[in-house]
């Protein structure tokens, strides 16, 4: 049969190929179970393909960086525990090691050791929280529950600590705000054997079940020079084949005295960066077994003077957030309040990126890409 | 004695009685979805250490169900403005009503069926499609886009489950050489434990029947992380109840009796010896508990395919695969084997 010109069957079939069907906008948030919180994208649908995904941030946003002005260095920590409020403790440790430098105080090691410690328990829940919730956008609601039972242990140990769940407001400029309680190493010893016992488990729930690999291998790939330029950090730039852990890259606390590894990702897909997660937690785990095991005896509170009153002047300090680089630019005008702090969030700087990998794919592998670019509404919004 | 007996044989010749029996079965059958939905929250929270379904009321959380359905009637009636209102409000009818006809042709024993229909599978195969308008109607009339992507989902899904699904049951009713649910049991005698000839068809019909009362890894067009249970995002309360949860209850007690029937010889006992007539519905209800408890597993371990996955391998695996299957059955038919 000869081939029929295409102008032909354009002018016949009524504009195949030509025709240009009608786009649905569709709005998915603020309030969507894959949001987790008010993040609100609007995606412009052809049938279930994206054509273009926006993300619209802000439905959150507190004033964090206003908000600490206004307060003393010791209140600063409690605020801004609130920002990413799956890890505390994690957000509070960068803004006490910039006033101790500024400061010039000596945090005695003890209080570098449970630093380390509750640091990466918290890590720890946080993972644990991402491996739940994203089986549970893929459809999958048994390793959330999973989750919430390692998980428990752990936050059992940070309540017995610190007396909260989520808010921990622990660390002080000078090291920490209490000694840890009787008990506390065995109860965090048993956590991190449950941990280990059981992450084969979600690794077998999630990363070796065939459905869940035909939902995110080759789904959502991140470049790596792509990542780098909109400064995407922690899981997932790791997932995406870079070695970059400010635990590595810019040791503080102590972190330089422990041994673990940085796993990383090959592709750089949803598959890569969730598997980067869970071996994360693996290392997390070696890190709190070694430090219990050199904890030294001693105080856990460095000699501060009663009213922090900051010398003139400017530093930039950085941590390893469980979800990426948490940096404070703290300016210092000499007054017992910061001048100015500016504020740079991993979700943030995470979440720039999705608009390049919403292009083209359905609308299942939105919630694939949303949910493995673990990201906390209030660490994007502050 | 005789007169005993003789005036059985009187009483299960009168009519009203016949219809008593009949009747009997939906009484078995409709609050059924009650003891698999309660079942249901147990196996989950045994699967999952969940705490919460275990707890009300005491022991081993007997009070859940109630709780539930406590609070579906207390919650608002809520209909948007947009919606079409006569529509919306069919809908819960719609998609109960197709699943529950099926009933009609499942035969619990020989004579303990309410209809043997001549077309009983062709029967019970077209009415457990009726559902899928019900969403569809769901879709359009809540004026939702969420919904409306589901119900476009539901319909693209029936397409794919539905051509593997007639084809493997086509393969038992070669095998039978009726469409009659009582003969197609019949016809597995003698019975060991699994109608053997149809093991490939076994496997492409419940692959195909997860795919039709929409459970996990096949619930895409309800998928609450995706698209907000779908065509159902905007009921609430009783309809939502009934329009999804009884719905695919219903559904899936319906498929797991239609499985049991075609596959597992229905209300023939595992061991030829075993047959004595007043234990056969027992032998029925276990088979059937024992599919939907395998259901249940597969839907709380694995996570949800793409829609455009289904269909892939719905037309690529499944409709060859059961093409392959009639033909071997149709091989199968020359030699004495069947």
């Amino acid at each position: 049969m000869a081939k029929v010109p295409d102008e032909l069957t354009r002018a016949r079939v009524t504009g195949a190929g030509t025709l240009r069907t009608e786009e649905m906008i569709l709005n998915v948030g603020p309030q969507h179970p894959a949001t987790h919180g008010v993040l609100r994208v609007i995606v412009t649908l052809d049938g279930e393909r994206i054509v273009e995904g926006e993300p619209v941030i802000g439905y959150m946003h507190r004033g964090h960086e206003k908000l600490v002005e206004q307060r003393d260095f010791r209140q600063i920590t409690n605020l801004l525990s609130r920002m990413d409020w799956l890890s505390g403790i994690n957000n509070e440790i960068p803004a006490s090691i910039a006033v101790e430098k500024l400061m010039e105080l000596e945090v005695p090691p003890r209080a570098q050791y449970l630093r380390v410690i509750l640091a990466e328990i918290n890590r720890i829940l946080n993972h644990l929280m991402f491996t739940g919730s994203f089986g549970l956008e893929l459809g999958a609601s048994t390793p959330v529950m999973y989750a919430f039972r390692e998980r428990e242990l752990l936050q059992e140990a940070m309540e017995m600590v610190t007396g909260g769940r989520m808010h921990f407001g622990f660390i002080r400029p000078g090291g920490l705000k209490e000694d840890v309680p009787r008990g506390f190493v065995e109860t965090v010893l048993k956590g991190i054997r449950q941990l280990i016992k059981y992450i084969p488990d979600y690794e077998n729930l999630l990363l070796g079940n065939e459905i869940f690999k035909q939902r995110t291998v080759d789904v959502g790939i991140l470049d790596p020079d792509l990542a780098l330029e909109y400064g995407v950090s922690g899981p997932i730039l790791r997932g995406s084949g870079v070695p970059y852990d400010v635990r590595r890259a810019d040791p503080y606390l102590i972190y330089d005295e422990f041994d673990f590894d940085i796993p990383v990702g090959a592709k750089g897909d949803a598959f890569d960066r969730f598997w980067v997660l869970i071996q994360e937690m693996r290392e997390s785990a070696r890190i709190i077994e070694q430090a219990l095991e050199g904890l030294p005896a001693g105080s856990h509170l460095g000699q501060v003077p009663k009213r922090l009153t900051l010398p003139e002047g400017e530093i930039y300090s950085r941590a390893e957030n469980p979800l990426g680089e948490l940096g404070y630019y703290l300016i210092s005008n000499g007054e017992a309040k910061p001048y100015r702090m500016k504020i740079r969030t991993p979700s943030f700087s995470n979440v720039s990126v999705v608009p390049h990998l919403l292009r083209g794919i359905y609308v299942p592998d939105m919630i694939a890409i949303l949910g493995s670019m673990f990201f906390v509404v209030g660490d994007i919004d502050r | 004695m005789p007169d005993l007996l003789h005036l059985l044989e009187t009483l299960l010749a009168n009519p009203w009685v016949i219809l008593g029996i009949k009747l009997s079965v939906l009484l078995i059958l409709l609050p059924a979805t009650l003891v698999v939905g309660y079942v249901e929250l147990k196996v989950m929270a045994h699967i999952q250490h969940r705490l919460g379904p275990m707890y009300p009321g005491g022991f081993h959380g007997w009070a859940q169900t109630l709780a539930d359905g406590i609070k579906f009637i207390q919650k608002e009636d809520i209909i948007p403005r947009a919606a079409d209102r006569m529509v919306f409000a069919a809908v819960p009818f719609l998609t109960m009503m197709g699943a529950a006809l099926a009933f009609v042709v499942i035969p619990v024993g020989p004579q303990w069926i309410i209809e043997d229909l001549e077309v009983g599978i062709f029967y019970a195969l077209a009415v457990s499609s009726i559902g899928v308008i019900g969403v569809l109607m769901a879709g359009w009339a809540s004026a939702n886009k969420y919904s409306l992507v589901g119900a476009l989902r539901m319909a693209g899904q029936l397409i794919a489950y539905e051509l593997p699904l007639v084809l493997a049951a086509a393969a038992v009713v070669m095998q039978a050489g009726s469409m009659s649910m009582v003969d197609i049991v019949e016809s597995q005698r003698p019975f060991w434990l699994f109608n053997w000839p149809q093991g490939l068809s076994f496997v492409i019909f419940m692959i195909a029947a997860t795919a039709e009362v929409v459970r996990p890894p096949f619930d895409m067009p309800i998928a609450e992380a995706e698209i907000i249970t779908g065509a159902f995002t905007e009921y609430s309360g009783m309809r939502f109840a009934f329009g999804l949860f009884a719905a695919e209850y219903i559904a899936f007690i319906a498929l797991s009796a239609l499985a049991t029937t075609l596959f597992l010889g229905g209300y023939l006992p595992p061991i030829p010896a075993l047959d004595w007539e007043p234990l056969r519905p027992l032998w029925f209800l276990l088979k059937t508990s024992s599919i939907l408890f395998v259901l249940m597993w597969v839907r709380w371990t694995y996570p949800r395919l793409r829609e455009d996955q289904l269909q892939r391998f719905a037309w690529k695996v499944l409709v060859p695969l059961s093409l392959a299957n009639i033909f071997f059955v149709g091989a199968l038919k020359l030699t004495p084997i069947i």
